[in-house]
């Protein structure tokens, strides 16, 4: 204990710091880039019926990566057709069948994983430390799971033979592009159903690279179609008469219009929303191991995580300790380039998140919290945003109610474990929540009271193809992942 | 060409798989195999009394790393078994034919359904515990988690009769052993060893950990008892305790295994209509564990 008192009150200047030497990852890593993309429907690349061209850059350097296709809706309704043509001899296959691309696509995902990682991180900005260590082993994991289930369907708790729905149309964000991919197209293929999936407008590549994969697996024609484009793309696929799912992650703005525009239909709908998750560290919790899940919690991925830990709710006798813990680890978080791999912190994904999150953490400001971020070198070009925390955050405060999506937390006190849950309930969110504390029946207590879908307890941002994901309240509805993630695939 | 002589082929030495090593039998003796008209196709191992202990201890001793790797690396292992096995789809293929007197496409089509087990059994290794678990809602203030858990090691008396038997019948018992995090003692089908020695080679390149499958060939009559009877043996699969009475009889190695309590599987009424082709469900996979409930309060 005293010894450790002497580390803290040694001034951070005499402190010795590390230097890194660069470990830069090689861009060449991530395969040859077409200089423009069209779809992939019915098994072929193909163009689009239009003209409309979107580029897609890279965001820590802001160059142009390649042009791909903004889809029309004929593109859309082309790839529907692939989807619902391919859908009666998929559906038909024995599970086994099934499980085994499945099982093919999992695999080769695993042997292009460094492929796939640096390309992900030059598309989305997101450092090749997560993408080779959390995003790519996730996403094989994911489909080698679903696989198991594709013939195991009759065990799964829904009666016997349950049967797919049809089409899915599954429209998926930027943040976590290959794993969202992921978890949309294993469940939906092990079920039976066949899909068009649309990729966000910043991030399209690695959807664009995962068809070579669904080629080599000698997946059959039209089961798997992409068909890039923006948010009007999107709303041709939801709103298409013959698609029979949507499924969708992203805000809940958008989740909310397209419950809106499914209303009346037949369409079965899954939302993965936003979220402004709690995590509230109690008295007795161990305070590193806290600020390490803090630090995960809000600063992994740059913040763009729907399930970030972004408003931190500390118990007030271990305020000051922990602020000024979390500060230390804060002021050691390398921000900069995504390929070098001792980055910890990436580029924003794009120039429109950066202005969103600047203009709400101005807000933070004007509203009276106070500001804090550690003094750290941004590079030149492309889009960055210090780790940057807000004390003073009262529960009225826009950065304790909307979701940031960057890497802002918003720090609030508590006294009784009473008012930590009521505090962590206060949102229209209910995604997830962390809790800190050494007391194992306290953990249960508080998680018992969470109106949230995910409950950490002394871990953050954990996730698992086995273990279901998803939200309460207007976090969205439908899970995915595990036995839970097969329902919203099966005509149940 | 017309000079070269007729090649000579290479016969394979037939040996045991224990411990992730391929050792003789101690007791130095061999058996003659045949082919279901009679004729001579190897030699195999004479495994012995002494020959089953080992395993044990090798099987033992594998328990800890196998039980304790995540579901999903045993899942990706076994997965992996059905790969290496495609490769080698001729080589089964031919011994299949040999050893239960089939024509090479009826063969083939048990064999390709051998792999296809393994790749059920390897979907099923992180979903066990989703359908044999439970949160179970009692009537207080506890968090309350019933898991399932490898029972251990379990002995195995693999299938002698019934179509496909000979290693599909083989797959199907011992796959759904290991895919839970057991580890398993294989006395293999007297009659017909040989594509189950041959396995042992597939598994020897598939990352299974050395000790997590073991199989010895010999008299079922000897091995089967000492499976049985053994203090370090948690559960007993008798597909293939031979019928009627004696020392490899399925009521005597029960009996036996009363002695230590050991979970028993009993073979089927009529082992030799038994038809290994058939959807093997969950009751092998659900028939070697453990189910272990954890209770905790909840309170401020």
């Amino acid at each position: 204990m005293a010894k450790k008192n002497v580390a803290k009150d040694v001034p951070a200047a005499a402190r010795p710091v590390f230097e890194y030497a660069p470990a830069p990852e090689s861009p060449a890593a991530a395969g040859e880039l077409a200089t423009s993309y069209g779809h992939f429907i019915g098994g072929e690349f193909v163009d689009s019926s239009g003209s409309e061209a979107l580029k897609t850059v890279n965001p820590a350097t802001e160059q142009v990566l390649a042009e791909f296709a903004q889809g029309t809706e004929e593109d859309v309704d082309r790839a529907v057709a692939a989807a619902r043509a391919a859908f009666a001899d998929w559906s038909a296959l024995p599970g086994s069948e099934r499980a085994k691309y499945l099982f093919r696509i999992a695999r080769i995902v695993q042997e292009r994983s460094r492929e796939l990682a640096v390309l992900e991180s030059i598309d989305n900005g997101k450092p090749i430390k997560e993408t080779r260590d959390v995003d790519l082993p996730l996403v094989a994991a994911h489909f080698f799971y679903y696989a198991g289930w594709a013939d195991k369907l009759d065990f799964a708790g829904f009666g016997p033979n349950p049967k797919p729905l049809g089409v899915a149309g599954q429209v998926i964000p930027w943040n976590f592009p290959l794993l969202m991919l992921a978890w949309k197209i294993a469940p939906a293929l092990a079920t039976g159903n066949t899909v068009v999936l649309k990729p966000a407008e910043t991030t399209p590549l690695t959807a664009l690279r995962f068809a070579e994969i669904c080629r080599q697996a000698g997946l059959p024609k039209g089961v798997v179609n992409i068909v890039t484009g923006d948010g009007r793309t999107g709303a041709a696929l939801t709103a298409h008469p013959d698609v029979s799912k949507v499924a969708f992650t992203g805000s809940t703005a958008v989740g909310r219009a397209i419950a809106k525009q499914l209303a009346g239909s037949r369409k079965k709908l899954s939302l993965e929303l936003g979220g402004k998750a709690a995590n509230i560290v109690f008295d007795d919790a161990p305070i590193d191991q806290a600020v390490e899940g803090i630090v995960n919690g809000i600063f992994f991925n740059q913040g763009h995580v729907c399930c970030a830990g972004s408003r931190l709710l500390v118990q007030e006798s271990v305020q000051d300790e922990l602020l000024d813990a979390l500060k230390r680890r804060m002021a050691t978080l390398r921000v900069g380039d995504p390929l070098d791999k001792n980055t910890d912190v990436g580029a924003i994904n794009s120039a429109a998140q950066l202005a969103r999150i600047t203009e709400l953490a101005a807000a933070g400001e004007a509203e009276g919290a106070e500001r804090w971020a550690p003094a750290c070198e941004l590079p030149a070009a492309g889009y960055w945003f210090r780790p940057t925390l807000f004390t003073g955050v009262s529960q009225a405060h826009r950065i304790a109610r909307e979701e940031i999506f960057g890497p802002v937390l918003s720090v609030l006190t508590f006294r009784t474990p009473a008012e930590a849950v009521e505090k962590a309930n206060n949102t229209q969110y209910g995604l997830s929540a962390g809790i800190w504390t050494e007391k194992g029946s306290r953990i249960l207590w508080t998680a018992d009271r969470l109106r949230a879908g995910v409950v950490w307890a002394n871990t953050f941002n954990k996730f698992d193809p086995t273990s279901p994901f998803g939200g309460y309240k207007e976090s969205g509805y439908g899970r995915e992942g595990g036995r839970h993630g097969l329902e919203a695939y099966l005509d149940v | 060409m017309s000079d070269v002589v007729t090649r000579l082929d290479v016969f394979k030495t037939y040996k045991l798989f224990v411990g992730g090593k391929f050792p003789r039998s101690e007791s130095g003796r061999v058996y003659e195999v045949t082919d279901a008209k009679g004729q001579w196709l190897a030699n195999a191992p004479l495994g012995t009394r002494k020959d089953t202990r080992d395993a044990v201890l090798a099987a033992r001793a594998a328990v800890k790393g196998w039980s304790g790797t995540t579901a999903y690396n045993r899942g990706q292992v076994l997965y992996r078994v059905a790969e290496m096995l495609q490769g080698r789809r001729e080589q089964f293929t031919a011994e299949v034919a040999a050893a239960e007197g089939l024509g090479a496409k009826k063969a083939a089509a048990l064999v390709d359904q051998a792999i296809d087990r393994w790749v059920w059994y390897a979907g099923w290794t992180d979903k066990v515990s989703q359908i044999a678990g439970a949160a179970n809602p009692v009537a207080g203030p506890f968090f309350n988690l019933s898991v399932p858990e490898p029972t251990g090691v379990v002995g195995i008396v693999a299938p002698q009769a019934g179509h496909g038997h000979s290693f599909l019948g083989l797959v199907s018992v011992l796959a759904p052993v290991i895919a839970t995090g057991n580890t398993a003692v294989v006395a293999v089908a007297a009659d017909a060893p040989l594509p189950a020695l041959s396995l042992g080679e597939v598994l020897a390149t598939s990352d299974v950990p050395g000790g997590v499958v073991n199989l010895v060939s010999g008299r079922t009559a000897d091995l089967a008892p000492t499976l049985a009877s053994h203090q370090d043996v948690n559960a007993l699969d008798l597909a293939g305790a031979i019928a009627g009475e004696g020392p490899g009889a399925a009521a005597s190695l029960e009996a036996l295994a009363a002695d230590t309590l050991k979970r028993v599987l009993r073979p089927a009424v009529d082992p030799s209509a038994q038809d290994w082709t058939l959807a093997p469900g969950t009751d092998r996979l659900l028939s070697f564990l453990e189910t272990k409930t954890v209770w905790h309060p909840m309170g401020q």
